[in-house]
C-alpha cells in the first residue's frame, strides 16, 4: 500500500512537474477536481468543485467515511490538500504536518513537526490557528507561525529549503497559507495589533530567495507603487500617496498587515489580496487616511508593482481589517461580459469590482444590520467617490477618546471574517459565511512598545439588536445586483469556510461542530452531523477510486474562541443572545479533528 | 473554598440576584476551565482572601474589610493590598472602572469578556478567587507558560516592558478581584469616582509624559 502511494504521487509529479519556469504541476491539479491543491481550491479563490457525485437529492445519505484525530487542542481553520492518493493534513501552532495514504484510511505516511519557540504563541493575536499547506511541484509549502516559511518533499517531508519572513519578538508572526504563482511563493504577515508595518513577499519557490516586497505603508519604493501608473479609483495614486496621509512616522508602525487570502489572475497576472487595520485601534492617534491599509490590492506577480489600489475604509474606527479573499470571476454586468473581483469585506459592504481595471461597480451591505456608514458614495463626480459616508453616531473617531461609542455594526470581528465564501458557475451566487454581532468601541491612548500589544481600544460585543438574536447567518449574495437572494439564521457566527459543488449542494461548517448541506438553490437545509468540535476549518471535496468524499477539520478557536467560549455579554444583560445560544461551550469543546464524508455504497 | 480543576467554585461567587442564569454562566466556566484549573494547581493554592462582603462604610470590597482611600483614588486595605470599593449605590472606585477599560484592550484578546476565558486561556475571574496580588502581580510582569503533550499551550507573554499594562497593574488587579468576588457582574462599570489630579500626573510620569 505505501509503495502504491509513492508511486501514485511520482506519477503525479512525473506526469507535469519540475519544468523550470511555471508551475504547471498546480494548474493541472486545480483543474482536475478530484484533487485539491490550494487551500482555495482554484486561483480564483471560488472553492467551487466540479464534483457531482454527491448531489442535493442525495447528499441526505451522507455518512462517515473515517476520521483523523490531529492531537492539537487548538482552533483549526484551514483544510486538508489532496494531491494524487495522499492527504496533507495541517495543524495549528506547533503546525505539524502529516502526509495520509488515502489507500489505507488515512494511515500516515510522514510526519512533519518543526521546532518553533513558544514564545510566539501569545504574539498571535486571537489563538495559534494555522490556514493551511500549498503545493505545487513536489513540494508541500508549510508556513509556521513564527514565520519560517518551509517547503518539503510531498513524497517525503524531507525539508528542501527554509526562509524566514518576520522577527516574532517584535509581534511578526503567520497564521496564513501561501500561493504559490508561477516561479514564485507568495507570503504574507500578521501583527497588526503589535504595530508591525506589514508587507507581501514572493520567495523563489525552489530556492527559497527573496524576489520582491511590497509594504502596505511608507515610501513609494516600500510599497511599490509607481505614481504615474499605479491608480486608484481610475486616478494615479500620485507622488507619496501613503506617506501623505500618516502623520509624522506612525506609517513605520502602521499595520496594514497581511494575513488573508491570495487570488490570481494568470490572464493579468495580478495577485489580489487586501490589507488590514492601521496601528493603533485608537483612531484620534493616527490622523489621515493611514493609506493604504483597508485596501484591495492588485500587485504584478512578477514584480509585485501595483496596478491599482482601492482604500475602503479609510482611516479605519473599527477595526475592519480589509484582508478577507478576493474572489475572481468572469459574469455579465449590465448586459456585457466582465471580469469581476468580488470581495466581502470586514466592515460590512460586499463589493464588485472591475479586477483589471480596479473600476468600482458595487458596494452594497451583506448584512442588513450594518449601521456605521450609509452608503458607499457611488458618484464618480462626488469629492468623496469610493468612501464610505460615516455616521457621526457610529464613529469612535467623531465620538472621541474615552467615549463609549455604542451600537456599532458589524463589530471588530466584521460582518465576515476570513473565513472563506464560495461562488458556483451554476447559480451565479456567491454562498457567505457571516457574523451578526455589533459592538460598543471605545478608544484611548496607548504607547507603543516592539513586541508588546499596541491595541488601545476597549470592546465590548453582542448579537445584533432586535434581529433574530442569533450571532451569524449563511447567505447567498447576487453580486452583480447587490442583494441577498436567500440567508439562513444561525446561533453563532459562521466561522468556517463555504464549498459549492456541480451537484448543486452548498457545505459549511458551524461553532457548535455541525457540518451542514443545503441545497445551493434555496438554501434549504439538506443533511447535518454533529462532528467533536466547533468547526472553524474550511470544507474540501475529493474524489478517490471513484468516490467523492467531503473533508473537514473540527477544532473551535481563533477569534470565536474568544468570548463566544464563555459567552459574548451577560446573557441577563438585555444584549445578550437568546437563551442557551450564549454560551458556545455548552455546544462543544477542545478538539482536532478531521471528519471524512461520503455517500454509503 | 476549594477550588477545584473544574472551577466550581465559581458558584459561591455568583450573585444572589444572578441566580437564574447560573446554568448557563456555570457550565460555561465548567467547560472552559479544565486548563484553567490545571494552571491553578500549579502552584499551592492559598485560601482565598475573602469574597465581596460588606465593610463598616456600607461598601463592598475584598472580604468587607475596612479600606482606607488615598489621593489617587486607591482603596487599601489593612495588609496594604488593593481593594475595589462599591458604594451602597453602586458607585465604583476609579481603579475598578480604569481596569475594566484596560483589561479589554490588554487583556481580553485571550482571556475573554469580562474575565471568562476562551477556548485557550484561563478564566481569571475564576482564577482571582484564589491567586493573590503577589502571585498576580509576578505573573503579568514575568508571564507563564504550560506547554506540553495534550495541551492547549498556553503561554502568557511576560508584560514587564508592557507601560500599557505595568502603568495599570493594580487597575487590572482590583477590577478582576471584583469579578472574582461578585462585587462585580459582567457589565460595564457606569456610576464611579472620578480620576483623581494626583491619577493622572502619575499616569503621566508612569509613561514619562509631561503633566
Amino acid at each position: 500500500m505505501r509503495k502504491l502511494a509513492y508511486a501514485a504521487v511520482l506519477l503525479a509529479t512525473a506526469a507535469y512537474a519540475w519544468p523550470a519556469a511555471a508551475n504547471d504541476g498546480l494548474i493541472s491539479i486545480i483543474k482536475d477536481p478530484k484533487q485539491w491543491g490550494i487551500q482555495t481550491g482554484d486561483y480564483a479563490n471560488t472553492r467551487y468543485s466540479k464534483l457531482d457525485q454527491i448531489t442535493a437529492a442525495n447528499v441526505g445519505k451522507l455518512q462517515v467515511a473515517w476520521s483523523f484525530s490531529t492531537g492539537v487542542l487548538r482552533g483549526h481553520e484551514g483544510g486538508p490538500l489532496i494531491i494524487g492518493d495522499v492527504m496533507y493534513v495541517h495543524t495549528p501552532f506547533p503546525n505539524i504536518v502529516y502526509a495520509l495514504d488515502l489507500n489505507d484510511d488515512g494511515r500516515i505516511i510522514w510526519k512533519y513537526e518543526p521546532k518553533q519557540d513558544p514564545n510566539v504563541i501569545p504574539v498571535m493575536c486571537c489563538d495559534t490557528v494555522n490556514r493551511g499547506l500549498a503545493y505545487s511541484n513536489g513540494l508541500i509549502y508549510l508556513h509556521q507561525a513564527d514565520t519560517t516559511l518551509v517547503a518539503l518533499d510531498a513524497k517525503t517531508g524531507e525539508k528542501k529549503w527554509s526562509v524566514v519572513n518576520g522577527d516574532p519578538t517584535k509581534g511578526e508572526t503567520n497564521t496564513a497559507t501561501v500561493l504559490p504563482v508561477k516561479d514564485k511563493v507568495i507570503v504574507g504577515i500578521s501583527g497588526g495589533e503589535f504595530g508591525v508595518r506589514c508587507h507581501v513577499t514572493a520567495y523563489d519557490s525552489k530556492t527559497g530567495k527573496q524576489v520582491w516586497r511590497g509594504y502596505s505603508m511608507g515610501p513609494d519604493s516600500d510599497i511599490l507603487v509607481d505614481p504615474e501608473k499605479t491608480t486608484s479609483l481610475g486616478k494615479p495614486v500620485g507622488k507619496d500617496s501613503s506617506l501623505k496621509t500618516w502623520e509624522g512616522d506612525q506609517w513605520k508602525i502602521g499595520g496594514g498587515c497581511t494575513w488573508g487570502w491570495y487570488s490570481y489572475d494568470p490572464e493579468t497576472n495580478l495577485v489580489y489580496y487586501g490589507s488590514g487595520n492601521p496601528s493603533t485601534w485608537n483612531p484620534a492617534q493616527r490622523p489621515g487616511d493611514n493609506k493604504w491599509s483597508m485596501t484591495v490590492w492588485a500587485r504584478d506577480a512578477d514584480t509585485g508593482v501595483a496596478k491599482w489600489v482601492y482604500q475602503m475604509t479609510p482611516h479605519d474606527e473599527w477595526d475592519y481589517d480589509g484582508i478577507n479573499e478576493m474572489i475572481l470571476t468572469d459574469q455579465q454586468f449590465n448586459g456585457a461580459p466582465r471580469k469581476l473581483l468580488t470581495h466581502f469585506d470586514r466592515n460590512g459592504f460586499g463589493y464588485t469590482l472591475d479586477r483589471v481595471t480596479g473600476e468600482l461597480l458595487v458596494a452594497e451591505k451583506y448584512d442588513p444590520a450594518v449601521n456605521w456608514a450609509t452608503k458607499v458614495d457611488m458618484d464618480k463626480n462626488s469629492p468623496t467617490y469610493g468612501r464610505p459616508l460615516v455616521v457621526s453616531q457610529y464613529s469612535t473617531q467623531q465620538q472621541g477618546e474615552d467615549v463609549n461609542t455604542k451600537g456599532i455594526c458589524p463589530a471588530a470581528l466584521g460582518s465576515k471574517d476570513q473565513q472563506p465564501a464560495s461562488f458556483s458557475p451554476k447559480t451565479g451566487l456567491f454562498y457567505v459565511p457571516t457574523n451578526h454581532v455589533c459592538m460598543d468601541y471605545e478608544p484611548f491612548r496607548v504607547s507603543y512598545t516592539a513586541g508588546q500589544p499596541y491595541v488601545g481600544a476597549t470592546l465590548s460585543m453582542y448579537p445584533a439588536p432586535n434581529s433574530h438574536g442569533g450571532m451569524g447567518n449563511f447567505i447567498a449574495w447576487d453580486n452583480t445586483k447587490g442583494k441577498i437572494v436567500w440567508s439562513l439564521k444561525e446561533p453563532f457566527s459562521v466561522w468556517s469556510g463555504a464549498l459549492a459543488t456541480a451537484g448543486d449542494v452548498v457545505f459549511y461548517g458551524t461553532l457548535e461542530g455541525y457540518l451542514k448541506a443545503v441545497d445551493a438553490k434555496t438554501g434549504k437545509e439538506l443533511y447535518k452531523f454533529k462532528t467533536p468540535s466547533g468547526i472553524i476549518g474550511n470544507v474540501t471535496t475529493y474524489e478517490h477510486k471513484g468516490k467523492q468524499y467531503i473533508a473537514v477539520l473540527s477544532g473551535v478557536g481563533g477569534w470565536a474562541g474568544i468570548g463566544l467560549a464563555a459567552g459574548l455579554t451577560d446573557p441577563n444583560a438585555g444584549l445578550g443572545a437568546v437563551g442557551g445560544y450564549a454560551a458556545l461551550s455548552n455546544y462543544t469543546n477542545l478538539g482536532g479533528q478531521l471528519t471524512v464524508f461520503s455517500l454509503p455504497n | 473554598m476549594t477550588n477545584d480543576a473544574f472551577g466550581r467554585s465559581i458558584l459561591s461567587s455568583v450573585q444572589t440576584r444572578r441566580l437564574r442564569i447560573v446554568p448557563a454562566a456555570l457550565l460555561a466556566a465548567c467547560l472552559i476551565l479544565p486548563a484553567a484549573g490545571a494552571k491553578a494547581q500549579e502552584q499551592p493554592a492559598p485560601a482565598a482572601t475573602g469574597a465581596a462582603a460588606v465593610s463598616p462604610d456600607g461598601a463592598k470590597t475584598v472580604g468587607g474589610q475596612a479600606a482606607t482611600k488615598d489621593d489617587l483614588g486607591k482603596y487599601t486595605l489593612p495588609d496594604g493590598t488593593p481593594t475595589y470599593h462599591i458604594a451602597p449605590d453602586g458607585t465604583m472606585d476609579w481603579y475598578t472602572y480604569s481596569g475594566y477599560r484596560r483589561y479589554h484592550a490588554e487583556c481580553h484578546v485571550c482571556h475573554g469578556p469580562d474575565g471568562m476565558g476562551s477556548s485557550y486561556a484561563p478564566a481569571l475571574a475564576n482564577s482571582l478567587k484564589t491567586m493573590t496580588y503577589e502571585q498576580f502581580t509576578e505573573t503579568v510582569v514575568n508571564g507563564k507558560r504550560n506547554i506540553g503533550h495534550g495541551t492547549a499551550d498556553q503561554v502568557m507573554p511576560a508584560f514587564g516592558e508592557n507601560l500599557n499594562v505595568m502603568c495599570y497593574l493594580d487597575d487590572l488587579y482590583i477590577y478582576l478581584k471584583a469579578r472574582a468576588d461578585g462585587a462585580l457582574g459582567r457589565e460595564r462599570p457606569s456610576k464611579r469616582e472620578d480620576k483623581t489630579k494626583a491619577y493622572g500626573a502619575n499616569e503621566n510620569q508612569c509613561f514619562g509624559r509631561s503633566n
